[in-house]
């Protein structure tokens, strides 16, 4: 066994390396993108009653499709663990991973994958019941915080309360489901974790009006889907997916009025919907590569509204998700 | 010297020894403490009964499509029963349900034939339960043949999924479990060192690890192009760790009958194979009935570890829909229903079982 286990350690490091490099030949063939995403993550990935997944980031996956197959329901999705993502992305079970992953360093550059780019900028924050009566962070001295075990929030939390000497007091659970329901039975004073699961678990209350978000982020969780490394063509084709969304975004492109821009003036609109020049033969894909996923899954803002947004039940705001226009970060270079 | 020349009429016996009231009187009230504890144990029964009465049925919401329909005072069932299909069946498609419908009609009717006494034909039946029906129920469910439409194993899930986990490993572990049991009793050195080595492997890792190997590990060891089906990679992973339980409790019970049942055997000039098969196996088996139902049930149970793997058995179905965000909040509603699913499959197996025992009981049991 011990033989096997070296060979699979060995298989482990070496499989980013032997990473067969025509991903795109692989998803034509089989006409299906198999998509890694979370089971059970409200807003961004989750089981709906028409036996499909919805969220921000099956979104993102059915944007990819879109440019590749042309239809964004060739999306075959397979919900993967958290330890097991990577593995599933470097077997090769897997096409591309768009699964609440926070990009870091040593993500990107020791797992044998590479980050596509950001589909979603969170970061930590806390909830505290309205009649607290507290307003920021910063008076939290002594409070009693409800987070999950063996999260980065829970480390997070250390170092905030540390940096900015106050103390609290860690109740600590192991699921989302239970410390929303310890933070209701006020166990705790307050709710720490990524704002936007924060969100849903706030509409798990019994009244969820009856708690805020307090507005301060203690963490950086930049989420965006990620590949294999080692098919640089299959890389531009994931990374130029999720900025063809923000860039119609940014020109005012979107599902509804997509078919109205083919015939717009601007050089710019003209460009990103292929039709003064073809982009995407570069990639190996379609003129229409774009058109095909603003048509089909919409610009940025319409797949946020959607899934965690002012259309969902989350109502989340843009925030930092906001265009670089409009006061956000989300900024993507142009499409020429 | 006075006679009573007649015999006393029968009478009742007093009414303070029949009926409901002298058996109270005799297991309820017998003395002061048990009083106490009697009125003690009602209290916490009402206590405890009441409010879940109250929250499962009497103020529960039954009919409706969406999370409006619930009025939060009770239970909202209205979650469970818009989700149903999904948790029998997984994501298996609408249009084809009937397929999975045959298979659990066939499958019903085949352990009820099993099951009741009175049917005919037990061996052929069991005979086809074992060899036709699981290919058939293979060509229903997966399609592909026949002008059936293909539905790839990930779809399939719920219910569907933990029966058919559960079934297959059951079936696929008792007999490897037999051959590896007698292998660890044999004299032939390589093929009882190589049995022990199995089972201790087998038995010193849990579940999880296991399936974890078959899903992280595996794929990685193979070339890209031969890629094993996950649910085939969890079957095989499942029946092989169920495998060296059953053997070990097989062996428990070939050990319990006396060195003399073989040795007489063999002196009427039975080979190994009739001695095992007509003298010992039958006495072992119905004294290991317990034991192996008792392994079914935690295999039943460990089924829902594939959730782990990303596969979506009834407990795991019961939590993905648990995140859609139209429905967020009836965790208590979801987990209540996986658990009495469970339940009534469990304790089917553990009832069938005490029956096989009191059928088969033949004067072993002291």
């Amino acid at each position: 066994m011990r033989n096997k286990l070296m060979v699979g350690m060995a298989a482990l490091m070496a499989g980013p390396l032997l990473a067969q490099a025509a991903t795109l030949d692989d998803v034509l063939e089989n006409d299906s993108l198999r998509c890694g995403v979370n089971a059970a993550q409200p807003g961004f990935s989750a089981l709906s009653d028409e036996d499909t997944y919805l969220g921000l980031d099956t979104d993102v996956c059915r944007a990819v499709a879109a440019a590749v197959l042309g239809d964004a329901e060739k999306v075959q999705f397979v919900p993967l663990d958290s330890v097991e993502r990577f593995t599933a992305l470097q077997s090769g079970e897997v096409e591309m991973l768009s699964r609440t992953t926070t990009w870091t360093s040593s993500r990107d550059t020791s797992m044998g994958v590479n980050f596509t780019g950001v589909s979603y900028y969170d970061g930590q924050a806390f909830m505290v019941a309205g009649d607290l009566g507290v307003q920021s962070a910063q008076e939290l001295d002594g409070a009693a915080v409800c987070t999950q075990a063996g999260t980065t929030s829970e480390l997070n939390l250390a170092d905030y309360f540390r940096v900015n000497d106050m103390s609290y007091d860690p109740v600590i659970f192991d699921a989302p489901e239970q410390s929303i329901i310890g933070f209701e039975e006020g166990r705790c004073d307050v709710l720490s974790s990524d704002a936007s699961q924060l969100y849903a678990q706030r509409m798990q209350l019994s009244d969820p009006e009856s708690a805020v978000v307090l507005p301060e982020i203690i963490s950086k969780e930049p989420l965006g889907p990620a590949v294999r490394q080692g098919d640089d063509q299959w890389f531009n084709i994931v990374k130029w997916s999720l900025f063809a969304m923000i860039n119609a975004e940014e020109y005012g492109i979107s599902s509804t009025n997509v078919d109205e821009m083919l015939d717009s003036e601007d050089p710019n609109i003209a460009r990103i919907l292929g039709q003064s020049d073809n982009y995407g033969e570069a990639m190996g894909l379609e003129a229409d590569w774009a058109y095909q996923i603003i048509k089909q899954v919409g610009n940025y803002a319409e797949m946020f509204d959607r899934n965690v947004g002012q259309d969902s039940d989350f109502a989340i705001s843009r925030g930092l998700n906001a265009l670089w226009t409009d006061g956000g970060i989300l900024y993507a270079p142009p499409i020429r | 010297m006075i006679h009573n020349q007649d015999m006393i009429p029968q009478q009742p016996a007093p009414r303070s020894t029949i009926g409901p009231l002298a058996w109270m009187r005799a297991n309820l009230f017998s003395g002061p403490i048990n009083s106490v504890f009697t009125l003690l144990g009602l209290y916490v029964l009402y206590i405890l009964l009441v409010p879940t009465i109250q929250w499962a049925f009497i103020n529960a919401d039954w009919i409706g499509t969406s999370r409006d329909d619930c009025s939060g005072e009770g239970a909202c069932w209205v979650f469970v029963n818009a989700r149903f299909t999904q948790f029998i069946y997984g994501l298996y498609p609408q249009e084809e349900l009937w397929r999975g419908n045959i298979v659990f009609a066939g499958f019903a009717i085949l352990i009820a034939w099993l099951a009741i006494p009175r049917l005919p034909y037990k061996r052929w039946v069991a005979i086809f339960a074992l060899t036709a029906f699981p290919v058939i129920a293979y060509v229903l469910l997966h399609g592909g043949y026949f002008d059936l439409p293909r539905v790839p194993t990930h779809r399939w899930g719920g219910l569907m999924l933990t029966l058919i986990l559960a079934v297959v490993g059951m079936v696929g572990a008792l007999p490897i479990g037999i051959v590896l049991a007698l292998g660890r009793r044999s004299n032939m050195p390589i093929v009882k060192s190589f049995c022990v080595v199995f089972i201790e492997f087998w038995r010193g890792v849990p579940l999880i690890t296991v399936l974890f190997m078959a899903s992280v590990m595996l794929p990685l060891f193979l070339p890209s192009e031969l890629s094993v089906d996950r649910l085939i990679r969890a079957l095989i992973g499942i029946t092989l760790f169920q495998s060296a339980y059953m053997a070990e409790v097989i062996r428990g019970g070939l050990q319990a009958i006396p060195k003399g049942q073989e040795e007489a055997a063999a002196a009427l000039g039975m080979t190994y194979w009739k001695r095992t098969a007509l003298i010992v196996m039958p006495q072992a088996l119905k004294m290991m009935i317990p034991g192996i139902v008792n392994t079914f049930i935690s295999l039943f149970k460990d089924t829902t570890l594939v959730m782990i793997i990303g596969l979506f058995d009834l407990l795991g179905i019961v939590q993905a829909a648990l995140s859609d965000s139209r429905w967020l909040g009836f965790s208590l509603e979801g987990y209540v229903f996986a658990a009495f699913m469970f339940w009534i499959f469990c304790f089917s197996m553990s009832r069938y079982s005490q029956y096989l025992e009191r059928k088969l009981h033949t004067g072993h049991k002291r």
